[in-house]
């Protein structure tokens, strides 16, 4: 049991990013909400973002920016610098996070002049009258 | 030849940048519409079939965007594959193009520009799609083809606001298993490069960690191509989206997915590790389509709406294509190629001819199709060669690639898939000849329905505008099949290599 604990203390970022992905997901896929929803999806990436983010980082390092002298000198330690590249990639992937909530925000608004409601259920029902 | 170095970056450059220029120019006049839709079009279908002879004479060429060297700069990989994938994504695309203007008038008056930039986006995105050699590049791409087409679709009437909804969510869960697959790939091999994962997968050994990025990346591109079990968005996304958009993303959306499948299959995780190291998942697959095929031919049984209809039918045709790919043998692959090419003439060719239908007819229930032989000789015999051709009937190309498909099934001993590609024809003959029935026979053999029906005998042949490329599109679909020979060619040429 003690085991198991240390093994989730250990890899704590993981499980709070497997844990974030589950409750976005099923926001996404359960609620009745379309904002809700779209709220689910956005939890979803995010938790994607953090795993990314977590890969990332190396416990003593510090920031990728590089001393020039001190490089010349001694040549670049890999150990003290986190990885810049899951940040870079994570840069692109919150922007299409951004841009597939704002066309999702512009398609709810379509919804709710259509129907004048967003839950799904009650839009449902007016499409079966 | 040195001045064609850059010739594919130009291809897709043309209608990314004419986009931007469409916008702006777009609000002041309309008249800009037609060439800057139309002209890079034509730039990129020239300029690819430039590419895809030199890539035949001088064999595949990668280029690196922006001179940084792979593995850390972004490649483009220009291969016969690829390149005979850019000829028909520009050219289908430039096909639809001239219906979609035509439909675009009469269902955007006046923000037509708008429209279009996004259309020309899309094209872009899935030119940079079949192009890419990075793994991350891929999602990017991928999410700006899926976002193009969420608001495309989005534009309809009705349903469609709704429809697209639906898919925005489905769509990005997929697009995130993509993302997550490529990060487990990332923490076990340091790389974004896909050949050059490729290569240290091959030195791995296949733990769990593999096989969940494996998971997830197959996942997420199956949620994107609408393979049967998780199809749920696709019927509603297409048969509401605005006749204009689904005229381009109804041939192309699924099958460039489907081409990222066998890339990602090819090139991301090698074959040796797919299909040999997982053979149940293998076995599993082709199951899967073969499933896909019969209940989402059954299901297109139960329509009573054309285009209704045909979107089931683009999900029958998604299970032979994945069906095919996971046959794990020459002729499986060679067929799951060549289905993409003729399935996506082929459902070009369908989706044009209801396309021009439903601008004299206004709607697609099957009861307005009525005596349609008579009123639209020319639409429905353009609309039966697509049918011939979608139910498997030579000289169409639907035959030759459901051959290969057999073929492949028979050596791998898949006997499941062969009876569903074989059921999927005779339902496909009855879908299409109730149709050819409710538009031909009856106006012979029953005067008193159609003296009911006085409303449609207004209807007369299509304008030219949807006429001409309709008919382009049908008889490409007969000179595809007669040259068959010559492209499963090029297509062995990348394929044998792996098998």
């Amino acid at each position: 049991m003690s085991e198991l604990i240390a093994g989730i203390v250990s890899k704590y970022n993981y499980w709070i990013y497997v844990i974030l992905m589950m409750i976005g997901l099923y926001a996404a896929i359960g609620k009745n909400n379309l904002v809700k929803k779209l709220l689910g999806l956005n939890i979803f990436q995010t938790a994607i973002i953090l795993l990314y983010i977590s890969m990332g980082v190396k416990r003593g390092a510090s920031i990728p920016i590089l001393d020039k002298t001190s490089v010349l000198l001694n040549g670049v330690s890999p150990v003290q610098i986190t990885n810049p590249l899951p940040h870079v990639l994570m840069l692109t992937a919150i922007v299409v996070s951004v841009s597939v909530t704002g066309v999702a925000l512009a398609v709810i608004i379509r919804i709710f002049r259509e129907y004048g409601t967003l839950e799904e259920d009650e839009i449902l029902e007016k499409l079966n009258k | 030849m040195t001045s064609f170095t850059n010739l594919h970056l130009y291809v897709l450059a043309a209608p990314l940048l004419s986009a931007f220029a469409l916008n702006l120019l777009g609000r002041l006049s309309r008249t800009w519409v037609y060439p800057l839709t139309i002209g890079p079009l034509i730039f990129s279908t020239v300029g690819s079939i430039i590419v895809l002879m030199r890539v035949l004479n001088e064999g595949a060429y990668s280029y690196t965007v922006g001179n940084w060297s792979p593995p850390y700069g972004i490649e483009l990989l220009v291969d016969p594959l690829s390149a005979m994938m850019l000829v028909v994504i520009s050219a289908v695309s430039l096909i639809a193009t001239f219906s979609a203007i035509a439909w675009a008038e009469r269902e955007f008056p006046g923000r037509e520009h708008l429209f279009f930039t996004l259309y020309l986006i899309q094209i872009a995105g899935l030119m940079g799609l079949v192009l890419t050699a990075d793994a991350f590049n891929l999602y990017v791409l991928l999410e700006i083809t899926s976002i193009t087409t969420y608001g495309l679709i989005a534009m309809g009437k009705g349903r469609a606001p709704l429809a697209s909804f639906n898919y925005i969510i489905v769509g990005s869960i997929g697009a995130c298993f993509y993302l997550l697959g490529v990060g487990y790939l990332y923490i076990l091999t340091g790389s974004l490069n896909m050949a050059d994962i490729a290569n240290i997968v091959g030195t791995l050994n296949h733990g769990p960690a593999l096989a969940t990025a494996f998971a997830f990346v197959l996942v997420g591109l199956c949620l994107k191509m609408a393979l049967f079990p998780l199809h749920g968005w696709l019927p509603n996304a297409y048969s509401f989206a605005p006749v204009s958009a689904v005229l381009m993303i109804a041939p192309l959306m699924t099958k460039v997915t489907i081409y990222l499948m066998i890339r990602v299959i090819l090139n991301l995780f090698t074959p040796e590790y797919v299909f040999f190291t997982h053979p149940a998942v293998q076995s599993g697959f082709v199951w899967a389509a073969a499933i896909g095929i019969v209940c989402s031919s059954s299901l297109a049984l139960g329509q009573r709406d054309l285009r209704r209809m045909l979107t089931y039918i683009i999900i029958a045709e998604v299970g032979y294509m994945v069906g095919g790919v996971w046959l794990a043998n020459l002729h499986g692959m060679t067929g799951a190629v060549l289905h993409i090419l003729n399935d996506s003439v082929m459902t070009l060719c369908l989706f044009l001819a209801a396309a021009a239908i439903e601008s004299r007819t206004e709607n697609l229930s099957f009861d307005s199709l009525l005596g349609l032989c008579r009123k639209m000789p020319v639409t429905m015999a353009a609309f039966m060669l697509g049918a011939f051709s979608i139910i498997g009937i030579p000289p169409t190309c639907g035959f030759f690639s459901k051959w290969y498909l057999l073929l492949g099934a028979i050596e791998a001993g898949h006997w499941e898939f062969v009876v569903a590609l074989l059921f999927s024809s005779i339902v496909n003959l009855v879908l299409f000849f109730r149709i050819i029935e409710f538009a031909y026979i009856r106006d012979l053999n029953n005067k008193k329905l159609e003296a009911e029906y006085r409303i449609f005998t207004t209807v007369r042949e299509a304008p030219m505008m949807m006429l001409v490329p309709l008919v382009v599109s049908a008889i490409a679909l007969i000179v595809i099949g007669l040259g068959t020979g010559q492209i499963a060619k090029i297509i062995n040429l990348e394929m044998i290599k792996f098998f």
